[in-house]
């Protein structure tokens, strides 16, 4: 049994897919003309990255062994620099029209082949550098689109190091029934994937992808964090139960999915649903979504090579609008860089890129992509009651720049006569300590705000999210980052504007409990998580947990407020703190 | 090639990186075959070995630079 952290809840049984392992399985199929300049980009992409991956090597070698030790290294570049070698497999995919990787994989073949016919030790030798070269663009070629996920003919429960966005892009809901990984935390995008495509998940299990090989069967309890590698027929029948029950527990709580989520002294609260793709939606109507909380664009310009047109996203868009009016839905606008690269925007490695060119600051400095995005909303705005959200806004000028742009935009749309919804709203999210301390001054700039809590978390706490060293000191309840989500609820209401949340944070009971006595008005999140949220805004007064909020305030550290929010949720609320927290709570207050 | 490796791993390595920093075409032949000078494969795919004999033509516009230089490789440096 390995224990690891519960990133999504649920259980899964059923067979293990390593995805490491399949690295040199390449795809066959015959990719359409369209698509031609896209693999070579990608191979071109692979080639850069595999030349920093070296480059890091011979840096170290170099310092720990000496340059001449170094120097083989300088070959092994040279093979990726090679103009025959790239023309060759640059003109192969052309012609035959496969994927560069299975091309690729034929070219080095074809070399090895050469040398090991050659009548010379020396070169023979050479045959480990081709072939670990070769290995390592095909390592870099296949561990970033990991095309496998994407036709599974039976379900599977993927094991892997980590999940890049562009693998979970690729994942169909009903072929993965699980995921176990190595690293990642409880906000990582494996984490908040898994949630919203409600597929159990365990992270952070550190060497899974050691111990197990593909058929093995496990058993993923993403309620407690546990994975069981080829479990006894015991252990199996117990689990079915488990599981059993963990559904029927979701199921009675999807009987709240019609009823207000409403307090019990009167007070309506939203509760609407973040989503990544237009699928997701029945969902979200199925849990009882009053809306889209958060609907990440960026998903639309994944795993292409193109950039979407604004035809592609004004369907998209008018997609998601018509089918949930009259609720809103509101679009985050690209929000790249950080963990979310896009290939075919030409952006630079940088040292810091969550502190980097991303998100609006893309989008300003990019006018020609971001007004695209911005017609295809306005355009799709008349169908249903879409609102617009910039992401990582720190300071007003950003908003303003934007809303320069977006007018700009409406005044084009109102001489050639295209209707839009001239009230649409637009807000800030409020991720950045400097955002939530200004929030007095973009209020006279924007209609809402929507506090996005990982990053927000992370800026104010200085804590690289995705490290799994000091992912212990990552918590929502710190003092600092309650006042500070206080000040922005605070200042929005001064100023007569509506104050929601589309974090992670706002699907934890406990911390929902806290944001509800903070005086939040929405909370968006997965749509799994709903109805617990839902049962929780039913089951207390705003009163009361104005009580508790203003008590937790009082409180010095991250984790007495914590354990004091779970013992609150289990006084008020105790089917929910039972099932689903009971063993976090017990944890917590074990420590 | 007098050199004990003849134009192996690290010396092809070192012709090839100093033929790239040239504009010209750099072309190695050896027997009937050829390859380009700034193209490790297809150097290595040659099999220059000690006592070999090679002909290398360089065409472009720092031709004469690019030809003295690698010459200079072949015969001195390379050892």
């Amino acid at each position: 049994m390995l224990r690891g952290i519960p990133a999504s809840p649920g259980i899964a049984i059923g067979k293990v897919l390593c995805l490491d392992s399949e690295e040199f399985t390449v795809p066959d199929r015959v990719i359409p003309k369209g698509e031609v300049k896209g693999e070579i980009q990608r191979f071109k992409k692979a080639l850069g990255q595999t030349r920093k991956e070296i480059l890091l090597i011979q840096n170290r070698i170099t310092r720990e062994m000496g340059r001449g030790h170094a120097e083989i290294f300088n070959a092994h570049l040279l093979v990726l620099e090679d103009t025959m070698l790239i023309d060759e497999v640059v003109a192969q995919v052309e012609k035959q029209r496969l994927p560069v990787e299975n091309v690729f994989l034929k070219v080095i073949k074809k070399y090895i082949n050469v040398f090991s016919k050659m009548d010379d030790e020396y070169l023979k030798e050479r045959i480990s550098d081709i072939d670990d070269v070769g290995k390592r663009v095909l390592r870099v070629l296949m561990g970033k689109e990991r095309k496998t996920l994407q036709n599974l003919k039976e379900p599977m429960i993927i094991v892997s190091y980590d999940l890049s966005p562009s693998d979970t892009a690729m994942i169909q809901k009903g072929h993965v029934i699980g995921f176990a990984t190595d690293i990642g935390g409880r906000t990582s995008h494996t984490a908040i994937m898994a949630k919203s495509l409600e597929i159990p998940a365990v992270v952070g299990l550190e060497d899974i992808t050691k111990r197990t090989k593909n058929g093995d069967t496990v058993i993923v309890d993403g309620i407690k964090g546990l994975v069981f590698i080829n479990p006894t027929e015991d252990i199996i029948k117990k689990y079915r139960v488990e599981k059993k029950r963990f559904e029927e527990f979701g199921r009675d709580l999807l009987k709240l999915k019609d009823l207000p989520s409403k307090t019990l002294d009167g007070h309506r609260i939203g509760i609407a649903a973040n989503i990544e793709l237009p699928e997701e939606l029945p969902s979200c109507i199925a849990h009882g979504a009053d809306g889209i909380g958060l609907y990440r664009s960026e998903y639309f310009y994944m795993n292409r090579s193109d950039l979407p047109t604004e035809e592609e996203q004004y369907h998209a868009y008018k997609l998601v609008a018509k089918q949930m009016a009259p609720h809103s839905v509101i679009i985050r606008t690209l929000d790249l860089g950080g963990d979310k690269f896009l290939s075919q925007l030409d952006i630079p490695h940088e040292m810091n890129p969550f502190l980097g060119w991303r998100a609006i600051r893309f989008c300003l400095a990019r006018p020609d992509v971001f007004k695209i995005q911005l017609r295809a909303i306005l355009r799709a705005s008349v169908d249903g009651k879409l609102k617009i959200m910039y992401p990582l806004i720190s300071g007003v000028e950003e908003v303003q720049q934007a809303n320069k742009l977006l007018n700009e935009l409406k005044e084009e749309l109102r001489r050639k006569r295209i209707p839009f919804d001239e009230a649409i709203e637009v807000g800030a999210m409020i991720e950045t300590p400097s955002a939530a301390m200004t929030c007095d001054l973009l209020a006279k700039e924007v209609k809402f705000f929507s506090i996005g809590t990982n990053d927000l978390i992370q800026y104010s706490l200085a804590i690289d999210r995705a490290n799994e060293r000091i992912a212990y000191l990552y918590a929502p309840t710190h003092p600092g980052v309650l006042r500070l989500i206080k000040q922005v609820i605070d200042a929005g209401h001064r100023s007569n504007i509506w104050v929601g949340m589309c974090g992670e944070m706002a699907s934890e009971p406990s911390f929902a409990l806290l944001l509800l006595g903070l005086g939040l008005d929405e909370f968006s999140m997965s749509a799994g998580s709903i109805p617990k949220v839902k049962h929780l805004i039913r089951s207390v007064k705003l009163s009361d947990a104005q009580k508790i909020a203003e008590h937790a305030l009082t409180l010095p550290t991250a984790k007495e407020i914590e354990i004091y929010a779970l013992a609150k949720v289990k006084e008020l609320v105790p089917d929910l703190a039972d099932v689903s927290y009971a063993e976090g709570l017990e944890k917590k207050v074990n420590e | 090639m007098q050199n004990d490796q003849g134009l192996h791993a690290r010396p092809a390595a070192l012709f090839v990186q100093l033929a790239n920093r040239f504009s010209s075409n750099i072309t190695v032949r050896k027997g009937r075959r050829e390859a380009s000078g700034k193209s490790i494969m297809g150097i290595l795919t040659l099999a220059i070995g000690k006592g070999s004999q090679v002909e290398m033509i360089c065409d472009g516009e720092d031709a004469e630079k690019a030809c003295h230089a690698l010459e200079k490789l072949l015969l001195k440096e390379l050892e």
